[in-house]
């Protein structure tokens, strides 16, 4: 079973459409016993890093910790994956899992915030990205980014490059929404399933 | 890349797919779960559901019609028409929206834009304004006015200060209708497109006045729109949204293609 992880920012109908779409077995939750009994997490992600202050609150963010230090698939979408870094400027008084080195920004000014809409990834090796080719077309909406790390897999282009995918064994984190980019976004959930 | 987006819109009154002029000669289009999935599936970057009449006997049949739309519906999902409050973007969240589009409830109480924003992200707030280019001012874009309820009733608010205060207020993207433009087929109205779109930071939808692919590429690109909506030239076949993403493309303009 899936856990997607609800820390009640925003809604999560379209990740568990999606995951449900791709022959998943998920369940939304915001119980840390659920959590550690799940296969795998994702954790979604719209709205302000802040809410990620929920999951420290709820004992949720213990438990994700000790499931991804066993090793279990953890996918963070959008918000979810800028909470793998260290934080965001968004918040700065949040720390995120600190997975990843490095904090979150704000795009630079003399660009459009958010970025909304459909942009290329380019990618590396992943697993999460297997049977997507770099140039594809994602979706996104979002006014923060993750800088590009060492572990970074895919990175798209605004302005400057930012991390698209970011994968780690089985810590992975996407910036764009794939339950909103239509046949590549449901090949990368499908991907994540079969892990 | 960021492309420029191809946005199709689905009017819906009573769970059915209408198009007519300013509401008159309404004609049946459809069901909008299909066509919505037709559209997705023909290369369209969003689909926006309308209800048109949004009366309050019809929130039971939208809310239905959103959840039969949204079911296999794999790219952004906008509702608009009749949200007023909170509970209102909230019921339509669950239903399956991505975003919702707010327009004359805004108008007279801005503060909804603050109040869906905190609660469910920028990006879930779409600020819609139906613009008429003020005719007897010298200066008759930058003094284009704001209409509500359909474009009938004016407000006495200048679209630019209100596309600001949206912005402001934390709307995630504009959505501009030409009052002018709609319904004719003509093209949009790119001054007044290009006028807005650079004084916000956020994305601005141009809408009203489709009628060919050089009309998306002119408001695409002198517009400087980062999208373009459009309704009734998708449900007829006038334009497959593949088609026109290939001629647009010819012209410059960045799309989402293969899609």
């Amino acid at each position: 079973m899936i856990a997607v992880i609800d820390y009640k920012a925003g809604n999560l109908t379209s990740v568990m459409k999606a995951l449900l779409a791709v022959g998943a077995q998920a369940e939304a939750t915001s119980d840390p016993d659920l959590v550690m009994k799940a296969d795998k997490l994702v954790l979604p992600g719209v709205g302000h890093f802040s809410a990620t202050v929920f999951l420290e609150e709820h004992g949720l963010k213990a438990a994700i910790q000790d499931r991804v230090q066993q090793g279990i698939p953890f996918l963070g979408i959008c918000v979810g994956l800028q909470w793998l870094f260290e934080g965001s400027t968004e918040s700065p008084h949040v720390s995120g899992l600190g997975a990843f080195s490095g904090s979150c920004e704000r795009f630079t000014s003399g660009m459009k915030v958010p970025h909304v809409g459909w942009n290329s990834i380019e990618i590396s090796q992943s697993r999460l990205l297997q049977g997507i080719s770099s140039g594809e077309f994602v979706y996104y909406t979002h006014s923060y980014r993750a800088p590009v790390v060492n572990k970074t897999v895919a990175i798209t282009n605004y302005g400057l490059p930012f991390t698209a995918v970011v994968e780690r064994d089985n810590i992975m984190g996407v910036q764009f929404h794939p339950e909103k980019s239509g046949r590549t976004g449901l090949r990368i959930l499908e991907n994540f399933v079969r892990l | 890349m960021l492309t420029k987006r191809i946005i199709a819109c689905l009017d819906v009154n009573a769970g059915r797919v209408v198009k007519g002029v300013q509401f008159v000669d309404i004609v049946d289009a459809g069901d909008p779960a299909e066509l919505a999935l037709r559209h997705a599936d023909a290369g369209a970057d969003e689909i926006v559901l309308l209800d048109i009449t949004a009366t309050h006997e019809g929130r039971r049949t939208l809310i239905d019609t959103v959840k039969r739309t949204a079911r296999q519906l794999f790219v952004p999902f906008t509702v608009g028409g009749g949200i007023r409050t909170v509970d209102d973007a909230a019921a339509v969240f669950d239903a399956g929206a991505d975003k919702v589009s707010i327009n004359s409830a805004a108008i007279a109480r801005p503060e909804l834009i603050d109040e869906i924003g905190s609660k469910f992200g920028a990006q879930a707030v779409i600020v819609a304004i139906d613009a008429r280019r003020a005719k007897e001012s010298a200066n008759a874009v930058d003094d284009a006015e704001v209409f509500v309820s359909g474009g009938r009733k004016p407000t006495g608010r200048k679209v630019l200060e209100w596309a600001q205060e949206a912005e402001e207020r934390g709307a995630g993207e504009i959505l501009l209708t030409s009052m002018d433009a709609d319904g004719t087929r003509a093209g949009f109205d790119c001054e007044l497109t290009a006028l807005v779109s650079k004084a916000v930071q956020i994305p601005v939808i141009a809408s009203g006045g489709a009628g060919t692919a050089d009309h998306f590429a002119d408001v695409l690109l002198q517009g400087s729109a980062d999208a373009a909506l459009a309704a009734s030239i998708f449900h007829f076949g006038i334009a497959n949204v593949r088609t026109l993403k290939e001629e647009i493309a010819k012209r410059g303009v960045s799309v989402r293609l293969p899609c």
